[in-house]
């Protein structure tokens, strides 16, 4: 009887674990195999394996024949990686100030950041553009920083909050009697013991800036300024698709999310407060 | 000197007034034990003397400054909190020093104060454990260690046992007695638990609904309660408490009258008459009043057994009677109350003893009685 259940169960499982993976193993299909065209063919495995749409993708030149590739990946790492971080410390700091103090448009400061979220995205384009053409910021990297780094940081602020509202206080107050300042405390006994909300705060921002391609498609003009995405983007054209350099350029492009995942994963364990208070 | 002084000490939280007007002066070296149920105000109090709470009016001198608005860290004071509040990413080691770090202790001063302390506290063993690979009572030892290591002026300690269980609790109990005399510190110590504010104290302030209700030694509390609520909050099992009428020199309870006893000779109409049960015997061959009443419930506890009596007029007494005078539930016994240890209250839950009001023998100076 229990048998009869684990396997039907696994059959289902099996299929569905099919189904979510297929599209996913025609990419690597695609990626694999060297013509460019579209093959509707369900088996998922090459006829004829091959890596040259990986080279091609890496070897990308600009119209003059430079190869470019290296600076546009080097353009999403920049971007990236610096709005992680400077998205990571303003949301940290003001989380912990939602959370602990109790301030003048506190609630209104919340509720605005909450706000923000219930428009997508694309809606603030026009501002957005307008806002970094007046800072000289258009076609620069350093305004595509600023728009990734404030986008991110109403859902990370909420998160951050969510988590330090549950760091008991008292950790907090002992601190303070055993001398430490608030910068003090913040940095060796709330930040240390919310490594789980940073992580994943942090994955959250480099994810969305290293994947973003609208914003970064209409605000970088030259072709050096280019982030992945943009990059990826230009293998689709509405006459011809180029699927082999194209998923290639997927999965090259996905591997850096991947890796910072199973960098991050250690740090996403629960209980790091154990032990410090009881009841 | 680490002399603490609150005058007058207040918290408001909105329309609440959680502590009302705190008189308390606490001597160098001394053990004094706030002690109350649940939600009276004294983690507050205690609160307020650490500086985390603000202090809404009064004013509160550690030493010889008023420290009102003194940051926590500048009051020479280290806390042991209810919860322990061990930084769970260091080891004890590093939960030890972190106060002196935080004030520049330099390091090899750091180290030698650290080693004594955890020698002190028998925790040598574990200084490179996290908080969370250490037992209950290790962890509470631990915190006790982050405040000795500072070596301040004042110990604050917010019910630091009530996590323990029975045994460990004794246990640390004792230790904390040994640790007041052997650091002679000036200690400020909050329970709900009467017993270990009896076993600690050096002076003992009951306090109730933000109120002080008295301060005084612990046993002159027990022996002389200022009101009703003390005496029978402190004290297991509590206080008997019967309706009884005073009139004319007699003591009526139920259909019985006595003579009023000299000290309560001037008390009239109905008061409440507070006898601790080791004052009530089962096997009457002494004075005293005596009362017969029927045996409800015996509860054996090796030496010593609590019986509880229904006596004429509907009111119950228990007795604390050795064992070997145990007497079969169902029977009738002649109790007998001892006079000397009787005590009178005014009528209510708060009703302030009469032996306080006005009285012959001389009034405890330290005793004093808030209530109204
Ligand atoms: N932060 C707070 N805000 C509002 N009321 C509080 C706060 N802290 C304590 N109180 C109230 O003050 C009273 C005293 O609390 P507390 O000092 O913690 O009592 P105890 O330690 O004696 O159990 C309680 O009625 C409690 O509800
Ligand atoms: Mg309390």
């Amino acid at each position: 009887m229990t048998k009869t259940r684990a396997a039907a169960s696994h059959t289902v499982l099996l299929f569905v674990t099919f189904v979510t993976l297929l599209p996913v193993l025609w990419v690597f299909k695609m990626a694999l195999t060297a013509e460019q065209g579209f093959n509707m063919s369900l088996n998922p495995f090459p006829d004829h394996p091959s890596l040259d749409n990986f080279r091609v993708f890496v070897s990308h030149t600009d119209s003059t024949g430079h190869w470019i590739f290296g600076r546009q990946l080097a353009n999403s790492l920049i971007v990236s990686i610096t709005a992680t971080l400077g998205g990571l410390f303003l949301a940290a700091t003001a989380a912990y100030a939602f959370s602990r103090f109790r301030f003048p448009g506190r609630r209104a400061g919340l509720t605005a950041f909450l706000l923000t979220q219930m428009f997508p995205g694309t809606m603030m384009m026009i501002p957005l553009y307008l806002l970094l053409h007046a800072l000289h910021l258009l076609d620069n990297l350093l305004g595509l920083v600023l728009v990734y780094t404030t986008t991110s940081l109403p859902f990370c602020v909420w998160m951050l909050k969510g988590y330090f509202d549950t760091l008991p206080r008292e950790l907090e107050e002992a601190a303070r009697i055993d001398g430490a300042s608030p910068a003090r405390i913040f940095w060796s006994i709330v930040l240390p013991l919310s490594r789980p909300a940073l992580a994943v705060t942090a994955l959250f921002s480099f994810m969305t800036a290293w994947n973003e391609f609208i914003i970064a498609a209409k605000f970088m003009d030259r072709e050096e300024h280019y982030t992945l995405p943009v990059v990826l983007a230009s293998y689709v054209g509405s006459k011809d698709v180029q699927w082999g350099y194209f998923a290639a350029g997927s999965l090259l492009v996905s591997f850096p999310v991947v890796a910072l995942f199973f960098a991050l994963q250690k740090h996403l364990v629960s209980g790091l407060t154990a032990g410090g208070v009881k009841g | 000197m680490a002399r603490v002084r609150l005058q007058q000490l207040e918290k408001r939280y909105g329309d609440v007034l959680a502590v009302r007007g705190v008189d308390l002066e606490v001597a160098d070296g001394e053990f004094v034990v706030l002690v109350g149920p649940s939600g009276c105000g004294k983690s507050t109090t205690l609160r307020m003397v650490a500086g985390l709470e603000e202090i809404t009016s009064g004013t509160l001198t550690i030493g010889d400054r008023v420290v009102n608005t003194v940051a926590p860290k500048d009051r020479d004071i280290a806390m042991v909190f209810q919860s322990y509040a061990l930084y769970p990413h260091m080891s004890v080691r590093e939960n030890m020093a972190f106060g002196l770090r935080m004030r520049g202790t330099p390091p090899d001063e750091i180290a030698a104060r650290v080693a004594e302390t955890s020698r002190i506290l028998e925790l040598d063993a574990y200084l490179d454990r996290k908080p969370k690979a250490l037992s209950g009572g290790q962890r509470q030892r631990v915190a006790m260690g982050r405040a000795i290591v500072r070596r301040p002026a004042v110990f604050l300690f917010d019910e630091p046992l009530s996590n323990l269980d029975a045994k460990l609790r004794v246990q640390m109990r004792a230790e904390i007695a040994r640790l007041h005399r052997r650091l002679s510190a000036t200690i400020l110590y909050v329970t709900h638990d009467q017993v270990e504010a009896m076993t600690l104290a050096s002076r003992i302030v009951v306090m109730k609904d933000g109120e002080v209700q008295q301060i005084g030694a612990p046993l002159e509390v027990y022996e002389r309660p200022a009101n009703r609520f003390v005496a029978g909050f402190i004290g297991s099992p509590s206080m008997n408490f019967v309706p009884a009428q005073a009139d004319a020199g007699r003591l009526l309870v139920g259909d019985l009258a006595f003579a009023l006893p000299a000290p309560f000779a001037h008390a009239r109409g109905a008061v409440t008459l507070g006898i601790r049960p080791e004052d009530v015997r089962t096997r009457a061959n002494a004075g005293g009043m005596r009362i017969p009443a029927r045996v409800e419930l015996v509860e054996p506890l090796g030496a010593e057994a609590f019986v509880t009596t229904a006596i004429p007029g509907g009111a119950s007494l228990v007795a604390r009677v050795p064992s070997r005078e145990l007497p079969r539930e169902g029977e009738t016994v002649q109790l007998s109350l001892d006079v000397e240890r009787l005590h009178l209250f005014e009528l209510g839950d708060n009703g302030r003893s009469l032996a306080l009001v006005e009285q012959s023998a001389p009034k405890p100076a330290k005793n004093r009685c808030v209530n109204d």
